[in-house]
């Protein structure tokens, strides 16, 4: 065994600096605003195929966030996001939302936020983020997207062969922590993959990345590595994940790990700003780094194919 | 002949005094509570400064987002209830009556924390 590859899971200290001079890498496509390719796993080719799997993911809407220029509204980049979706020539199977729907929980803002996705007559499965757990009873979010949900609001359906999991690392977080699935969620992932096939695809989606991707920043989850252990047995593992406003990817034997774009603000490169506050770009280049995620998966294929789209390339 | 320490303590006492404004400022008190020791904690970059402050038990402290991302106050071991979500220029305050070391944190972005350590009070603002 080497010391990049323990049985526990996680990460030493060198694998985490090969992957951040790959995520490194992955910021330079992302600025540069085309469709990513990276070891093969974002193919546009094959996701232009007809047949397969398609869904879509958007991510970190911040309904509510209004800080001047250079941002218009935040359900301004929306709605045009939303137009994006509308035009797409396949109708994909339904959406994911990764969180931070709302900007601070307000029943306005998931009212406005609502309004807007609700125009793509697309099922939308939700899962939090942080700011959509800051009302003080962090009861708005589960009673409008938490029906049959479980706990702080994860659970699992099946779709085209797949096997999706929302996962919420946002609810109870500790001081000086990360992200946070908690005992009792990581109890019913265990139980929910338990029995199943091998050699079912396995999409995991929360909002927080789930592998460790700048901690300084809080850009990761404290028990991720756990959850994702119990994973290893199954051939196609996905992770998607917003929280980072940037689009980043990362490979890792069966897994693949991928971080959405932001419908209303960027967010810096890991350690490239003194924090991880919205990066205040021109106006001409805001909508280069705004943008969804269309997702396709065909039988046979081990791994998804995934395409970032920009609002404007 | 000019005393240059004398000079050197003005500039010194300038400069505190322009550093510590920005903290105090958003402190608007009732006039019968101008006697009551109040203390402020910037929030900015994602950072509390000072980090660490110490008090005298009863004073105010005002925490106030710069940010343009909001941010949140919570007690790391409930010692109180938390903040309502604090947007840019927002603020929080809670009284410290109790002597002790108070750790607290973001709770919508828990990797940010800082420290209250709480003094007895002596003196004038000594509890009765």
């Amino acid at each position: 065994m080497s010391a990049s590859d323990r049985d526990d899971g996680s990460l030493s200290r060198r694998k985490i600096l090969e992957c951040m001079t790959w995520v490194g890498t992955g910021i330079l496509w992302s600025v540069a605003g085309g469709v990513p390719r990276s070891l093969g796993i974002i193919d546009e080719a094959v996701a232009k195929e007809a047949g397969g799997l398609k869904f879509l993911q958007i991510s970190d809407s911040h309904i509510g966030f209004d800080f001047k220029t250079p941002y218009p509204n935040a359900v301004g980049t929306l709605s045009e996001c939303v137009g994006k979706i509308k035009a797409l020539p396949t109708k994909p199977a339904f959406m994911i939302h990764t969180g931070d729907i709302s900007h601070l929980s307000l029943a306005a803002q998931f009212d406005d936020a609502d309004k807007v996705i609700g125009e793509t007559r697309l099922d939308v499965h939700y899962v939090p983020g942080e700011h959509d757990f800051v009302d003080a009873d962090r009861k708005l979010f589960l009673e409008r997207y938490g029906r049959g949900s479980k706990g702080a609001g994860w659970y699992s359906f099946d779709a085209g062969g797949v096997h999706f999991i929302g996962l919420v690392n946002v609810y109870d977080l500790k001081a000086g922590g990360l992200g946070n699935l908690g005992h009792e969620q990581l109890e019913w992932l265990e139980a929910d993959v338990k029995g199943r096939s091998a050699s079912t695809p396995i999409v995991l989606f929360a909002h927080v990345p789930l592998w460790t991707v700048y901690p300084n920043w809080g850009w990761g989850t404290d028990d991720g590595a756990q959850a994702l252990s119990y994973l290893k047995r199954f051939g196609s593992v996905t992770v998607l994940n917003g929280h980072i406003h940037q689009v980043m990817q990362k490979v890792e034997g069966n897994v693949t790990f991928h971080t959405a774009r932001s419908t209303a603000f960027p967010q810096p490169a890991p350690g490239s700003a003194p924090s991880p506050g919205p990066m205040k770009v021109p106006a001409e280049k805001l909508r280069s780094m705004l943008g969804i995620a269309n997702v396709t998966y065909q039988q046979n294929q081990e791994r998804l194919a995934i395409i970032d789209t920009p609002l404007q390339a | 002949m000019l005393d240059l320490k004398t000079i050197r303590g003005s500039l010194v006492a300038a400069a505190l005094g322009a550093a510590c404004g920005p903290l105090l400022a958003p402190l608007v008190l009732p006039a019968w509570s101008q006697n009551k020791p109040a203390s402020g904690i910037s929030i900015d970059n994602f950072t509390f400064s000072p980090g660490k402050l110490t008090v005298k038990a009863g004073t105010t402290v005002t925490w106030t987002n710069k940010d343009d991302i909001p941010h949140g106050i919570a007690s790391a071991d409930n010692a109180f209830n938390r903040s309502k979500a604090l947007d840019t220029d927002d603020a929080f305050s809670f009284t410290f009556t109790t002597p002790g070391t108070y750790q607290y944190f973001c709770y919508i972005h828990p990797h940010m924390m800082g420290t209250i350590v709480v003094e007895a009070a002596t003196g004038e603002n000594a509890m009765p």
